[in-house]
């Protein structure tokens, strides 16, 4: 696409990678692929090498790991669930991790694209914390009880439930797996096309010289939004855990 | 409306890129008003809870944050349109 005499690369051009083995066939492996899959072994080389020492004086990464663990526990779980909620801390904190880890490569060189700004990991995530609570539901309250509590949400005139029990209904079982993964997605898809952008300004400014002298204009700009990214990338990885921390917590205490 | 005398110079399949371009930018700003007003009424009003009630700040902390998750979905919908109809 041209603009201003600039070549800004096509969305395909961004987001899809040629494969490395298996082309054509469903186990076809790219580059996204193996971000997910650096992502998950460096969560667990994480928790491995912090765990296996079990030192009563923590150092370098049981360090970072303890006040982490602390983190979602303290932060995520005790402020959402209440202590009957710490049996989820393992799925929550691995989730948490996960999702960094894939949001991080944003900005690491040579990879440059988060795993989760393609469709497929946030919505395999979502769809897993959505079976997740609906079954947390199910055990904890009886098929029954659980739908009755979430469609007909006591205190409520009955006429109203005409209303009521619809927009429950859609809010509570198609908008929310939905909306988990599109705001993971949207998120990340959104910084690295921001980046993309202000990479192909300021290469091109490079390269015409006598433009150069509005070059540290993109150009810091993309330093400051490679910061920004960061903070996305956490507070992103931490969203998507509190709010899966929320339904499952909905799902086990149901309102009153 | 204001485009039709544009729109009538430019023939056959590029009318469509036209409009897909035109509406795509529509489809991001306004889908982008809304949220921008939630989320900073949102922001302030829990930056006055904090100063208020500072022991109360990890609390509100994180109910803001959950706030702005769901506030911010709505924009980001209305970025995925945009995408949508831009590349797609």
């Amino acid at each position: 696409m041209h603009l201003l005499a600039l070549d800004f690369p096509g969305i395909d051009h961004i987001v899809k990678f040629k494969p490395i083995f298996g082309d054509g066939t469903l186990y076809e492996f790219n580059k996204v692929t193996l971000i997910c899959v650096l992502a998950a072994v460096a969560t667990l080389v994480m928790f491995l090498l912090a765990g296996s020492k079990g030192a009563l004086v923590p150092t370098g990464v049981q360090n970072i790991v303890e006040s982490a663990v602390e983190f979602v526990r303290e932060g995520i779980v005790l402020q959402t669930m209440g202590p009957s909620g710490l049996g989820w801390m393992p799925y929550l904190t691995t989730l948490f991790f996960f999702i960094f880890f894939c949001n991080i490569f944003e900005i690491i060189p040579i990879f440059q694209i988060p795993a989760t700004a393609r469709m497929a990991i946030p919505l395999f995530l979502a769809l897993l914390s959505w079976v997740i609570f609906i079954v947390v539901g199910i055990i904890n309250q009886g098929p029954l009880g659980y739908f009755k509590s979430s469609l007909f949400p006591p205190g409520v005139p009955t006429a109203l439930y005409i209303l009521v029990t619809p927009i429950e209904f859609i809010s509570t079982f198609l908008v929310r797996p939905f909306s988990l993964a599109v705001r993971l997605f949207a998120n990340m898809l959104a910084g690295h096309i921001l980046l993309v952008t202000f990479s192909v300004l300021s290469a091109a400014l490079l390269v015409k010289g006598p433009l150069v002298v509005v070059m540290p204009l993109p150009a810091v700009m993309l330093v400051f939004l490679t910061g920004f990214e960061v903070l996305v990338a956490v507070l992103q990885a931490y969203i998507f855990t509190i709010l899966t921390a929320v339904y499952i917590g909905g799902a086990m205490h149901p309102e009153h | 409306m204001a485009f039709a005398p544009l729109v009538a110079q430019i023939s056959g399949a590029d009318q469509i890129s036209f409009g897909e371009a035109i509406s795509a930018g529509f489809a991001y700003g306004l889908a982008a008003i809304g949220p921008g007003i939630g989320i900073g009424y949102l922001v302030g009003q829990s930056v006055q809870a904090m100063a208020r009630q500072p022991e109360a700040a990890g609390m509100v902390r994180t109910t803001m944050f959950l706030g702005i998750a769901f506030t911010e979905a709505l924009a980001l919908i209305g970025f995925v349109v945009f995408v949508l109809l831009k590349f797609a």
